[in-house]
């Protein structure tokens, strides 16, 4: 399944996850903390920098990403216009960015089995008490494994609606849908206790 | 046992899902996402645990880097971003809906469904969204709920057809909808 990790392989691939978890927390924590226009400029300033040293294909492919803020921005620029403290707005905006750019930056270049790592260090303490983390393991894989399978699914629902009427399928199709979901959760259920349970 | 768990992993599966399907147009030309559909959906099937635990997988999975999000979108930035009040709103979200689902026994599958809904798929989800909005853009409750306020209509029409999709699925398969059961 695609994943947002970032193909181009920087040296921060190779750092451990956890580590680079509790910087991005430090991070955001400073950025919140800090209310200079000149700082906030700079947190930015150094957030773009890192995205341009991996080279032009990572900074593209993460500026991308970022695209989502712009409605924000816009909105919080002309919002703080209008009441006239440009400054406030301003230091909102780049600390919105900077802090999703730098969260960005982290899920770029952690691969999923590094994240579920960390899950399980941060589980451990559960297990102590008895809880089987082993099942919420087998539980991220099936949601992995079955998305695509589900949205193929939901693809070729749509496709016989479309055989059958001239009308587009609306939400008629989702109460197939979720039948659908329910009959393989059972099934995947019964093949799981055919094979000895959890 | 195994069929709570397998029940938890496709319920999320099917919120990540309904977000890739395209988006369809209600009759007035609003443009939803089904995503938050699959919220409720969980609340109102699997009950307030198992609806909870679903949804809140989906959040976790988003968070570790999987774009389930609609649009393709995931990863830690979007916990950094001003909707990260609505992803935070999901699990508690279909949590109260199956709660209510699994109190209001003597109300018809459907009405129950659909009154669950709107409180919690909807007003919970977006207290806690327009929460988030105040906190990343420094905003006071009027104004976030000036921003998000375009969107309440469509969430209320989705949580109706929550109702008419749970009531099919009562006549469908009674035995799988374990908020009943």
């Amino acid at each position: 399944m695609i994943s947002l990790t970032s193909p181009v392989e920087t040296r921060a691939h190779h750092w451990p996850a956890g580590a680079k978890l509790a910087a991005l927390c430090a991070a955001t924590l400073v950025l919140f903390a800090v209310e200079d226009p000149a700082w906030q400029f700079a947190f930015c300033a150094g957030m773009l920098l890192l995205y341009a040293l991996p080279g032009r294909a990572f900074l593209r492919v993460g500026l991308g990403r970022l695209r989502m803020l712009w409605p924000f921005v816009a909105l919080i620029l002309l919002w703080h216009l209008l009441t006239d403290d440009f400054g406030v707005g301003m230091v909102i905006a780049l600390r919105m960015g900077t802090a999703v750019g730098l969260a960005n930056l982290v899920t770029m270049t952690t691969k999923l089995s590094d994240m579920m790592g960390v899950v399980r260090w941060l589980a451990a303490p559960l297990r102590r008490f008895g809880v089987r983390t082993r099942s919420l393991e087998l539980a991220v894989a099936l949601v992995v494994r079955f998305t695509p399978v589900l949205a193929s699914k939901g693809q070729m629902l749509s496709l016989a609606w479309r055989a059958r009427s001239r009308r587009r399928a609306g939400w008629r199709i989702i109460m197939p849908f979720t039948v659908l979901a329910i009959d393989d959760a059972e099934h995947v259920a019964e093949a799981l206790r055919a094979r000895g349970g959890l | 046992m195994e069929r709570n768990l397998t029940m938890i992993a496709l319920f999320a599966a099917l919120i990540a899902a309904l977000g890739l399907i395209p988006k369809f147009t209600l009759g007035f030309g609003v443009p939803i996402t089904a995503q938050t559909l699959g919220v409720m959906l969980c609340g109102t099937v699997l009950g307030a645990w198992r609806g909870g635990l679903a949804a809140l997988l989906f959040v976790g999975l988003v968070a570790l880097g999987l774009p389930l999000l609609a649009g393709g979108r995931g990863g830690l930035g979007v916990f950094a971003s001003p909707t990260v009040g609505f992803l935070v709103g999901f699990p508690i979200g279909a949590f109260v809906t199956g709660f209510i689902m699994d109190q209001w026994r003597s109300a018809p599958v459907g009405l129950a469904a659909g009154v669950a809904s709107v409180i919690g798929g909807t007003l919970v989800v977006y207290i806690f969204g327009i929460f988030g909005m105040m906190m990343t853009l420094n905003k006071t409750v009027v104004e976030a709920t000036l921003l998000v306020q375009a969107f309440i209509p469509g969430d209320l029409i989705k949580a109706v057809l929550a109702g008419f999709i749970t009531s099919g699925l009562a006549k469908a398969r009674p035995a799988s909808l374990l908020s009943r059961a």
